[in-house]
C-alpha cells in the first residue's frame, strides 16, 4: 500500500499541477503545454513497444503522422465531423498499418528490426510526400475542427484553447492509467519476460510473436490517439509529422526521462519540448540561438553517454555513486 | 525404477546437420517415467544440440520425435512445452529483474495464458501462483520467494532454473548440464533434487560431473562426434570398451 | 520502352545501384564488424558532396586533385572520429547507439550550415568527361556517368582483392567473428578497427564528391541515402559485402524502373521490394555468421 502511494506520488503531483496551470497562464503557455502533452501520450506510446518489450522501433511517427492525416482526410469538406467516429477512425488506420507493418518487421530482430521500421515509416512518409493524396510537401488544413456532441447538444468545444487543453489532459491521464494496468496484467507481464529472455519465454509454451504483435498494434493505436489531437489542435498536417526525425525525437524523449517506467516517458516528453524550446531562446543564446540543433545533437550525446537511466534514473545514480564513494571511502 | 509402460519421449534416428557438419547423427533414445537418462559425451559431441533438437528450438535434419505417443517432430517449442516438454538451459536464463516467485509464476502462466484480461494483474492469477508455490517447494525455494533473483547465489540460481522448467508441469524434463559451475555442497544439494523429481517425470540430464552421472542415472547414452556408442545401464557403460576407449584413450580389461 | 530508352534506364539503374554499393558497403562492414549501427553514415555521403563543391575552387576546378584532397581529408577525418568517438560506442546496446548517432547527425547537419550553408549547389562535370556517347539514333548518354560507374566497380573489385586475398582482408575477416581470439593473437584489433571505420567513411565521401555533379548538392541527401542503404544492408544481410553488392545492384534497378514505369508509386517500390524479401527470407540475402 506505502510502496504503490510512493510510486503514485510524482505523478499524481503532475497531474495536480497540470489541472491548475491554465489558471496561471493563457496563450503561448497554454498552448505549448497542451502540445507537450500530446506528445507525452506519443512517447507513451512508443514505451509500451520499447521500455516494456523491448523492441526499439525507429518508425514509431509513421502512426503518429497517419492518424493525423486521416483526421483531415476523412473530415467533411464542410461542417464538422463528429469526434465519436472520426476519432475512432483515424486510430483504426495507424493501428491497420501497425498491424500489416507488424507481421513483417517482427520477423526481424535487433538491428534489423530497427532498419525495418525506418524504412516502413520512409514509406509512409512517400506517400503523403511525394503523391496527391496528402497535398503533398504543402500538407493540408483542417478545415473544421471535430465536435463532440451528445444526444444533440455540444458538451465541449474543442475550438477553445483551455477546453482543449483539459481534454488532452484526461486523454494522457487515460492511456497512462490504461497502460499501467495493463502492463500488470498477464499480458504485460509476458511482454517484460520477453523483454528479459524471449527464448525462455518460448522454452516455456509462450508463443511469443503474437505478443509482440499485439504490442506492436496497440502502441502503434496509441500514437494515433496523439496524432488525432496534433491534428486537432493545429488545424494542419503536414509529411514531415511522419519524417524519421520525429521517430528519432520520441525515442530520444524515452531514454532522456528514462526508459521502462511511465512515468519516465511523460517526463521525457516534457524534458525534450523544454530543452528544444531553451536552445532556440534568444535570450540565452543570441544569434547562435538558430544553430539550436547542433546544441541539441551534443546535449542528446552527453545525456546518453552520461545518463543512461534518464532523468527519473537520476535518483538511483545518485545513490549508486554515493554508496560507491562511501565504499571508497571505508577501504581506505 | 521404470516400468514396462511406454516411454514418455521417443527419439528415433534423429539428425542434425549445419551444412557439411554432422552435429547429430542418427540418435535414438527413449525417456521413460521415473527414470534419470543421462547424455554423456566429451566436448563438442553434439549433446547440447540433440538437446536444441528435442525441445523444438533447432530444427531437425531427419528423424522423428514422440512426446506422449504424439509425434511432435514438426511442432514449434512452444507447442511442444505445452504438450508437456520442459527444458532448463546450461547457461542461466532466469529474469534477473524479478523475483524468485514472479520467475516461476511467469513461466507457470504459459499453462493458462488468458492474455485478453488485461484488467486483472497478474499476481492474482490463481492458476500461476498455485503452480509456482508448488515448484518452489519442491525445489526447496521457498524460503527466498521473494528475494530479487539477480541477487542469489549461482547455486540457488541453478535451482530457480530447474524451478521454472518445473512450474509448467512437464512431464518430460530436458537439463542441460543444471551442475554447471557448482561446488561439492551445491553439487549434493541439487542430486537430491533431482532424484526427488524423478517421480511422475521423464528426465534426460546432459552432464560433464562423471561421478554424478553414475550416481544419479538409471540410464546412461554416450555420445562421441554426434553418434551413440554405447546405451545402458551405468555398470554396462562403465564397462564398455568403446567408451573407455574414447574417454580414457585405452581398453580396461 | 524502345531499346535505347531501355538501354539508358539500365545504365542509370547501374550508375545510382554502383554508389549505393559503396556507402551501403562501408554501414555493413562497419556493423558486421564492429557491431555498431551507425545512423551518421549517410552523413559522409552529404560532407563528401559538400567537400567536392567547396574544395573546387581551392583546386582551381580540377576534379583529380579535389577528389584526392577529399579522400585524405575523409581517411584522416574517420580516423579521429573512430578514436574520439566510435569507438565508445562499442560496449553500449544498440539503443544507446542509435540515440547517439543520431544525435550526431544533428551535429553534422548544423556544422555543415554553419560552414558552408543550407542551399543546393551544382559542381561541373570535369571538362575532360563532359561528353556523351551515342545510344541508337536518338539517344545519348553522357560519359560522366559511364565513368561513375566504371570508378565504383574498380573500387568494388580492389574491396573484393583487399578481404579476400590480403591479410588485412584476412584479419578483418577473423575479426568479424571472433574479436577476442584476433586480440589474443597479438594483432591489434583496436587499430584494425580504426583502418575499417576510416575506410568505411572514406568510401561514403568518396562516393557522395563523385555524385556531386549528377545528382547535385543539397541538405537532406544524407538522410535520403542512408535510409535506401539500410533497405540495402537488409537486403543483403549484415557483415556480407556480397550482399550489399548484390542487393544494391537490385535496388538500383528497382528504383529507376520503378519511377519510369509508375511515377505516381515512385519512391515506394524499394520499400515493396523489401518487405517482399522480409517475407522470403527475414535475415536477408547472404546472412553473415
Amino acid at each position: 500500500m506505502i510502496a504503490a502511494a510512493r510510486r503514485l506520488s510524482l505523478p499524481l503531483i503532475v497531474v495536480g499541477l497540470l489541472l491548475l496551470f491554465p489558471l496561471a497562464t493563457t496563450g503561448f503557455y497554454l498552448e505549448f503545454t497542451s502540445k507537450v502533452m500530446i506528445l507525452a501520450i506519443f512517447a507513451l506510446s512508443l514505451e509500451l513497444l520499447v521500455g516494456a518489450t523491448g523492441l526499439v522501433s525507429l518508425g514509431h511517427a509513421a502512426f503518429f503522422g497517419i492518424a493525423a492525416y486521416a483526421t483531415v482526410l476523412l473530415s467533411p469538406k464542410y461542417g464538422a465531423a463528429g469526434v465519436f467516429w472520426i476519432l475512432p477512425a483515424a486510430v483504426a488506420c495507424s493501428a491497420l498499418y501497425a498491424f500489416c507493418v507488424g507481421v513483417l518487421a517482427l520477423r526481424t530482430k535487433g538491428v534489423y528490426f530497427i532498419m525495418v521500421t525506418l524504412a516502413f515509416a520512409q514509406m509512409a512518409y512517400y506517400v503523403f510526400h511525394d503523391t496527391p493524396l496528402g497535398g503533398g510537401t504543402d500538407g493540408i488544413y483542417l478545415n473544421l475542427k471535430p465536435e463532440v456532441m451528445l444526444f444533440g447538444a455540444r458538451i465541449v468545444d474543442l475550438g477553445k484553447p483551455v477546453a482543449f487543453y483539459y481534454v488532452v489532459l484526461a486523454c494522457l491521464v487515460l492511456v497512462f492509467l490504461f497502460l499501467a494496468v495493463l502492463l500488470d496484467s498477464r499480458f504485460g507481464r509476458v511482454l517484460a519476460g520477453i523483454k528479459s529472455n524471449e527464448q525462455r519465454m518460448r522454452a516455456a509454451g509462450f508463443a511469443t510473436f503474437p505478443y509482440k504483435w499485439a504490442a506492436f498494434t496497440l502502441a502503434g493505436a496509441l500514437a494515433g490517439l496523439a496524432g488525432f489531437l496534433v491534428a486537432v489542435k493545429d488545424g494542419f498536417v503536414n509529411p514531415e509529422m511522419l519524417s524519421w526525425h520525429e521517430s528519432g525525437a520520441v525515442l530520444l524523449m524515452l531514454i532522456l526521462g528514462g526508459m521502462g517506467r511511465l512515468s519516465g516517458a511523460v517526463l521525457g516528453a516534457f524534458a525534450f519540448a523544454l530543452l528544444q524550446l531553451f536552445f532556440q531562446w534568444d535570450v540565452a543564446f543570441g544569434s547562435f540561438a538558430k544553430h539550436w540543433p547542433l546544441m541539441l545533437g551534443g546535449t542528446i550525446i552527453l545525456c546518453v553517454a552520461f545518463m543512461p537511466n534518464g532523468l527519473i534514473g537520476l535518483p538511483g545514480q545518485w545513490r549508486a555513486w554515493r554508496a560507491r564513494k562511501a565504499a571508497e571511502a571505508a577501504r581506505v | 525404477m521404470s516400468d514396462a509402460a511406454a516411454p514418455l519421449l521417443r527419439a528415433r534416428s534423429v539428425t542434425r546437420r549445419f551444412g557439411g557438419l554432422t552435429a547429430v547423427s542418427d540418435v535414438s533414445l527413449d525417456l521413460a517415467e521415473g527414470e534419470i537418462h543421462a547424455v554423456i559425451g566429451t566436448n563438442g559431441a553434439g549433446k547440447s544440440t540433440l538437446i536444441n533438437v528435442l525441445s523444438g528450438e533447432i530444427g531437425i535434419t531427419s528423424g522423428t520425435v514422440e512426446l506422449l505417443g504424439n509425434d511432435i517432430t514438426k511442432r514449434s517449442q512452444p507447442a511442444r512445452a505445452h504438450a508437456g516438454l520442459g527444458r532448463s538451459y546450461q547457461r542461466t536464463t532466469i529474469f534477473p529483474r524479478f523475483t524468485v516467485f514472479e520467475n516461476c509464476r511467469l513461466t507457470a502462466q504459459a499453462t493458462r495464458q488468458r492474455p485478453w484480461n488485461w484488467w486483472t494483474a497478474a499476481s492474482s492469477c490463481k492458476t500461476s501462483t498455485a503452480l509456482a508455490r508448488e515448484a518452489l517447494d519442491r525445489t526447496g525455494l521457498a524460503a527466498i520467494a521473494d528475494r530479487t533473483a539477480g541477487l542469489l547465489s549461482h547455486g540457488e540460481k541453478r535451482q530457480l532454473e530447474i524451478a521454472m522448467c518445473v512450474a509448467t508441469r512437464p512431464r518430460v524434463l530436458l537439463l542441460d548440464e543444471p551442475l554447471a559451475g557448482m561446488g561439492a555442497e551445491e553439487t549434493e544439494r541439487m542430486l537430491g533434487l533431482l532424484s526427488g523429481l524423478k517421480a511422475g517425470h521423464a528426465i534426460l540430464l546432459v552432464e560433464h560431473d562423471m561421478d554424478a552421472v553414475f550416481r544419479v542415472s538409471d540410464r546412461i547414452t554416450v555420445m562421441v562426434n554426434g553418434a551413440v556408442i554405447a546405451s545402458g545401464v551405468p555398470a554396462a557403460v562403465r564397462a564398455d570398451s568403446e567408451v573407455q576407449l574414447a574417454y580414457l584413450g585405452e581398453v580396461n580389461a | 520502352m524502345d531499346l535505347p530508352t531501355f538501354l539508358v534506364q539500365c545504365l542509370n539503374a547501374l550508375q545510382y545501384g554502383l554508389l549505393l554499393f559503396l556507402v551501403a558497403s562501408g554501414l555493413t562492414l562497419i556493423f558486421g564488424i564492429m557491431g555498431v549501427i551507425n545512423l551518421a553514415h549517410g552523413s559522409f555521403y552529404m560532407i563528401g558532396a559538400y567537400l567536392a563543391f567547396s574544395l573546387a575552387p581551392v583546386f582551381g576546378g580540377n576534379f583529380a586533385t579535389t577528389l584526392a584532397a577529399g579522400l585524405v581529408l575523409a581517411v584522416i577525418f574517420g580516423y579521429l572520429l573512430e578514436w574520439l568517438f566510435v569507438s565508445y560506442l562499442y560496449e553500449r546496446d544498440h539503443l544507446q547507439q542509435v540515440l547517439m548517432t543520431y544525435g550526431l547527425i544533428l551535429v553534422f547537419e548544423e556544422l555543415r550550415s554553419i560552414l558552408v550553408d543550407n542551399d543546393v549547389h551544382g559542381v561541373p562535370v570535369p571538362a575532360w568527361l563532359s561528353g556523351s556517347v551515342q545510344l541508337g539514333d536518338l539517344m545519348q548518354y553522357p560519359v560522366y556517368r559511364l565513368a561513375i560507374s566504371a570508378v565504383c566497380l574498380a573500387v568494388a573489385a580492389g574491396l573484393y582483392f583487399v578481404i579476400a586475398r590480403t591479410r588485412l582482408g584476412m584479419m578483418i575477416r577473423a575479426g568479424s567473428s571472433n574479436r577476442e581470439m584476433v586480440q589474443s593473437l597479438g594483432i591489434n584489433i583496436k587499430f584494425l578497427y580504426r583502418v575499417v571505420f576510416a575506410a568505411g567513411v572514406a568510401l561514403a565521401v568518396f562516393a557522395g564528391m563523385i555524385a556531386a555533379p549528377v545528382s547535385s548538392v543539397y541538405p537532406g541527401m544524407g538522410a535520403q541515402v542512408l535510409i535506401v542503404c539500410f533497405v540495402v544492408v537488409v537486403i543483403g544481410g549484415i557483415g556480407s559485402v556480397r550482399g550489399a553488392f548484390l542487393a544494391a545492384l537490385l535496388v538500383g534497378i528497382v528504383d529507376t524502373f520503378g519511377k519510369v514505369l509508375f511515377p505516381q508509386a515512385a519512391g515506394i517500390a524499394v520499400y515493396l521490394l523489401m518487405a517482399a524479401i522480409l517475407l522470403w527470407k527475414p535475415e536477408g540475402l547472404f546472412r553473415q555468421g
